[in-house]
C-alpha cells in the first residue's frame, strides 16, 4: 500500500492559485491552511482577506470568509471577534493594506489588544495595482510611483511595522519571518501555529510577518526574489520573534484595569 | 470606414507595441483612431492585448466585439480571440509557436513564423514587428513608410541599431505574405 | 499645435501640469494608477512641483486642502471607492470655499466592485457627496480632447467660484488612448490675498467651516447657495447632435454618450430620426437646454452605465413633458452601439404610454 504523505491542507479548496509564478501569497496561504487543519479549528476560524493581490483568498481557504474595504480588515475581524469570543478570527493583509490606508484600524486593533491574528504580507510594493511605492519600499528601491528610486526626505522611510506595534501593550505576539527557503517556510508555519494558539489561549493580539517575494513587480526571476530577501530586504526589516508576553502576564493582563508595558 | 483590430499574446512578446504604433501610424496617415488596453488583474498572469481602431469616421467605442482582424502570439491568445472575428475578417497567427489550426473557416488566415523570421535576423524580440510587416501588407491600413516613422517615434530614443533590425523585421514580415500570396 | 497620442489618465497629467498644478496627492487604485504615476514621474520635475504618494485617499485629499489654502494649484485623483473615502475632505473644501480638482475614474460598484468602466457615481457626484449643503461642479468629458480641455478648465473654474471641482470619467476613458491637442492654457486668476502664508505684519486669517451660531451658519449656507445659482446659470455645458430633425433623442453623458453616438449613426442609414442630448456639465446639469426640445418631440431615451441615476436629473428638466425611456448597464458593462440602436428601436415608434414613468 502507498501512503500518502503530500496533499492539499482540508482548509484548503481545491481552486488553482491565480498568483504569479513564485509570489509569496501562495505559499503562505498554504501555511495557515495546514496550521488550521493542524490545530482541527476550520471549523470555528474566521478570515477577513484584504484589498489586495490577496482580494480572492475566499476562494482559496475553505474556512468562513468576509471581504473587508481596503485597510479595514483588522476593525471587521474586530466586530466579528467581539461577538463570537470563541471563534479564531484573522485579517490577512498587505502592507499598503496594513501600513498605509489601513494603519489607524490595524494599530488600535493592536492597541485595543484585540484578541485575533494579522498575517502581514510585506511584498514593497502594491502588487494588484501594479507595483507603486509601499510603505515598506526600502530607501532607492524604484517602483512606478518612485521612479527614481524611493527617497528619504520626499517619501518617507520604510516603516518596521513589527518593532512599532511590539511598543504597543495590548500585543502578545509578534515574529518576522519569510516564505524563501524551505527552511523559512517551516520556521514561518511555526509562527502562524503559535500565534493562532496564542489567540485560542486568549493572549491577545498576534501579528506575523512575511517577507514575501513579488517577482513581478520587483521585476526579478523568482530565484533572484528569493536572494534578494536574504541580501537587501532582511537587513531593512530582520528576521526573528520581536515580541513574546509570558503567559502569565497576558492572564494577569486579562483582569483589566492594570498599567502593563508588556 | 471602420477597422478594428485586437493584439494578442504573452505579455513581453510587443503586444502593446504592435497596438500602439498602428494606432500612432494611422494617426499620422490622418484617420480617427482609439487604442485600448486590457488593464489590472486581467493582465496577471502573464497574457495581454490591446484593441485599436481606425476611421475616418468619429469611433464611438473602442471596444471591438467583433474585430474585423485579430493577431494572435501565442496560442491561449487564439483560443480566446478567433470566436469573436467578424465573418469575412482576418486572422494573423505566429506560427512558430501556435502549432493549433483555427477552428474558423469563414476568414482568412494568414500565418507567419514571425519568431523563427525574428531570430533569423538575429533579434527574437522582433517578431511583432515582423507580424506588422504581414498585417500592414494585407490590411493596406497604413501605408509602410507611415508606419514606420511612426514606429521609431513610438520606441522612443533607442539605439540605431534596434530600428534598423525593425526596419528589416518588418521588411520580411511584408515580403513574407507576398511570396506566400 | 501638436497632435499627440496619449492615454487618458496621463493626458489628464499632463493637461494639470500645463495649467499650473504645482500639487498633486493620491493613493493607487485602478483604473486610474497612470495619473498619479504620471504625475510622479513629471510634476516632481516642474519647478515648485509636489507629489506625494498618501497613506490613503482621505489623507490625500486633505493634502490638497493644505496645499490649496497655502495658494497652490492642486488636484487628486481616484476610482470610486476612493472617492468615497475623499468625502469628508471634498465637504471640508467646500466648505472653506478652497478650490480643488478631484477626479474620479468610475469603477463598478458598489463594494469594492470591479475595475471596469461604469457611470455609478453620478448621484455621489452631483449631489454634492459628504455631509452638508454644498454642491460640486462636475465635469463629464467623453473623449481624450475633452479630458484636456475640461482638466484645464477645472482649474479655472475651481479658483473662480472658490470650489472643489470634479472630472467624473469612468476606466474607459482612463485606459483609451486617443490623439489629443493640448491648447493654450489661461493665465490663472487667483487674487494672492486668498492664500494663507502667514499674517506678516498684517492681519491674521482663519479659514473654517466650523461655524457654531446658527444664523451666521445658515447666512454662509445662504451664501453657499447663492454661489451655485449663479454656477447654475452660468456654467452649464452640453453638446447636441443631430437633434434638429430628431424624432427621438437619446441623453447620455461620458462614455455612455460615445456608444450612443454609435448608435445613431447606425439608426440613421437605418432612415431613423435620433439625436443625443450629451451634457457636459453634470452639475449644473443642463435643464434649460435640455427642456427646450421638448418643444420638439416628446420622445426621450436615457442610457447610462448604471441602474438609472442621471434620469432623474433628465425626468426634472422634462417635467412630465415627454416619454422618459431608461436603457441601463451597470457593474462594468459597455454595450455595444449596436445593442443601444436595438433598444431604441423598440422605443422608436412608441406614441402612447405613461408621460415620465416613475419606477
Ligand atoms: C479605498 C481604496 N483605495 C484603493 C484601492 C485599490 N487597491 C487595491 S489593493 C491596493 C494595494 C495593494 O497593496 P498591498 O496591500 O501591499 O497588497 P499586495 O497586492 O502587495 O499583496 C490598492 C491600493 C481600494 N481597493 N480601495
Ligand atoms: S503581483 Fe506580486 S504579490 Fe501580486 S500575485 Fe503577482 S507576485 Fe504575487
Ligand atoms: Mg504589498
Amino acid at each position: 500500500m502507498m501512503k500518502k504523505v503530500f496533499g492539499r491542507p482540508r482548509s484548503m479548496k481545491g481552486n488553482i492559485f491565480h498568483y504569479c509564478a513564485g509570489c509569496g501569497h501562495s505559499i503562505a496561504h498554504r501555511l495557515i491552511a495546514e496550521v488550521i487543519d493542524e490545530l482541527d479549528i476550520r471549523g470555528i476560524t474566521i478570515g477577513v482577506p484584504p484589498a489586495g493581490c490577496a482580494v480572492l483568498a475566499y476562494n482559496y481557504f475553505d474556512v468562513d470568509m468576509i471581504e473587508a474595504q481596503h485597510g479595514r480588515g483588522p476593525a471587521m475581524a474586530t466586530g466579528i471577534k467581539r461577538v463570537l469570543p470563541d471563534r479564531v478570527v484573522f485579517s490577512y493583509q498587505g502592507d499598503g493594506d496594513l501600513a498605509a490606508i489601513g494603519i489607524a484600524e490595524s494599530f488600535h486593533a493592536a492597541n485595543r489588544g484585540e484578541n485575533i491574528t494579522v498575517i502581514f504580507m510585506n511584498n514593497g510594493v502594491y502588487g494588484m495595482t501594479g507595483g507603486q511605492m509601499a510603505p515598506t519600499s526600502i530607501l532607492g528601491q524604484k517602483t512606478t510611483t518612485s521612479p527614481t528610486g524611493r527617497q528619504n526626505i520626499l517619501d518617507g522611510y520604510p516603516i518596521k511595522v513589527c518593532e512599532v506595534f511590539s511598543l504597543l501593550p495590548g500585543t502578545a505576539y509578534i515574529e518576522r519571518c519569510t516564505v524563501n527557503s524551505p527552511a523559512s517556510i517551516l520556521k514561518t508555519r511555526k509562527a502562524i501555529r503559535k500565534a493562532f494558539q496564542y489567540q485560542i489561549d486568549g493572549r491577545g493580539f498576534s501579528l506575523i510577518e512575511i517577507l514575501s517575494p513579488c517577482p513581478t513587480n520587483w521585476k526579478m526571476t523568482p530565484i533572484d526574489s528569493c536572494r534578494w530577501i536574504d541580501e537587501v530586504m532582511s537587513k531593512q526589516f530582520p528576521l526573528g520573534v520581536i515580541k513574546d508576553v509570558p503567559a502569565e502576564v497576558s492572564d494577569e493582563r486579562k483582569k483589566g484595569d492594570k498599567h502593563h508595558d508588556g | 470606414m471602420m477597422v478594428k483590430t485586437i493584439f494578442a499574446g504573452f505579455g513581453g512578446q510587443g503586444v502593446l507595441m504592435m497596438g500602439y504604433s498602428l494606432a500612432h501610424g494611422a494617426m499620422s496617415a490622418g484617420y480617427n483612431v482609439t487604442f485600448l488596453p486590457a488593464y489590472g488583474a486581467e493582465v496577471r498572469g502573464g497574457t495581454a492585448n490591446c484593441t485599436v481602431a481606425v476611421s475616418d469616421d468619429e469611433i464611438a467605442s473602442p471596444i471591438a466585439s467583433e474585430p474585423d482582424n485579430i493577431v494572435v502570439l501565442n496560442t491561449p491568445s487564439l483560443y480566446t480571440f478567433q470566436n469573436r472575428v467578424a465573418f469575412g475578417g482576418a486572422l494573423f497567427l505566429n506560427s512558430s509557436i501556435i502549432a493549433v489550426e483555427s477552428s474558423r473557416h469563414d476568414v482568412r488566415i494568414f500565418k507567419i513564423p514571425s519568431s523563427e523570421m525574428a531570430e533569423k535576423l538575429g533579434n527574437p524580440r522582433t517578431a511583432n514587428t515582423v507580424m506588422m510587416g504581414a498585417f500592414l501588407k494585407m490590411t493596406g491600413l497604413v501605408p509602410p513608410d507611415i508606419y514606420l516613422s511612426s514606429m521609431e517615434t513610438v520606441m522612443g530614443s533607442k539605439k540605431k541599431s534596434v530600428i534598423e533590425i525593425n526596419h528589416k523585421a518588418f521588411a520580411a514580415g511584408y515580403e513574407f505574405l507576398k511570396m506566400a500570396e | 499645435m501638436n497632435k499627440v497620442l496619449m492615454q487618458g489618465n496621463k493626458i489628464i497629467g499632463e493637461a494639470a501640469i500645463r495649467a499650473g498644478c504645482l500639487f498633486y496627492a493620491g493613493y493607487p487604485i485602478t483604473p486610474q494608477n497612470e495619473l498619479p504615476e504620471y504625475m510622479a514621474e513629471n510634476l516632481r520635475k516642474v519647478e515648485g512641483g509636489v507629489f506625494i504618494q498618501s497613506e490613503s485617499e482621505i489623507a490625500a485629499i486633505h493634502m490638497v486642502a493644505g496645499a490649496s489654502a497655502a495658494g497652490a494649484r492642486s488636484m487628486t485623483s481616484s476610482s470610486s471607492p476612493g472617492i468615497s473615502l475623499k468625502q469628508e475632505g471634498i465637504s471640508s473644501l467646500a466648505a472653506c470655499e478652497l478650490p480643488a480638482v478631484i477626479v474620479n475614474m468610475m469603477r463598478g460598484g458598489p463594494g469594492l466592485g470591479n475595475i471596469c468602466p461604469a457611470q455609478g457615481d453620478y448621484f455621489q457626484a452631483t449631489r454634492g457627496g459628504g455631509h452638508g449643503d454644498y454642491r460640486v461642479i462636475v465635469l463629464g468629458p467623453d473623449s481624450a480632447q475633452e479630458l484636456a480641455d475640461l482638466t484645464m478648465d477645472a482649474f479655472d473654474l475651481a479658483d473662480e467660484y472658490r470650489t472643489p471641482v470634479m472630472i467624473l470619467a469612468d476606466g474607459m476613458m482612463g485606459q483609451m488612448m486617443e490623439p489629443v491637442i493640448f491648447k493654450e492654457p489661461k493665465p490663472r486668476v487667483y487674487p494672492e490675498s486668498f492664500a494663507m502664508t502667514g499674517a506678516g505684519t498684517g492681519k491674521s486669517k482663519i479659514i473654517r467651516g466650523l461655524i457654531l451660531d446658527p444664523l451666521e451658519m445658515e447666512e454662509h449656507n445662504w451664501k453657499l447657495h447663492r454661489k451655485y445659482q449663479v454656477i447654475a446659470q452660468r456654467e452649464t455645458r452640453h453638446e447636441l447632435y443631430k437633434t434638429d430633425d430628431a424624432e427621438l433623442i437619446l441623453v447620455a453623458y461620458g462614455t455612455g454618450a460615445r456608444i450612443a453616438k454609435g448608435a445613431i449613426k447606425r439608426l440613421r442609414e437605418a432612415g431613423l430620426r435620433v439625436g443625443l442630448f450629451r451634457p457636459i456639465s453634470l452639475w449644473p446639469f443642463p435643464t434649460n437646454e435640455l427642456r427646450d426640445l421638448a418643444k420638439r418631440t416628446e420622445n426621450f431615451l436615457v442610457f447610462e452605465m448604471s441602474t438609472g441615476q442621471m434620469v432623474e436629473d433628465v425626468r426634472l428638466a422634462l417635467q412630465g413633458r415627454a416619454r422618459i425611456g431608461f436603457h441601463g448597464r451597470p457593474g462594468g458593462v459597455v454595450p455595444t452601439p449596436v445593442e443601444l440602436a436595438n433598444v431604441v428601436m423598440r422605443q422608436y415608434d412608441r406614441k402612447e404610454g405613461i408621460i415620465d414613468p416613475v419606477t
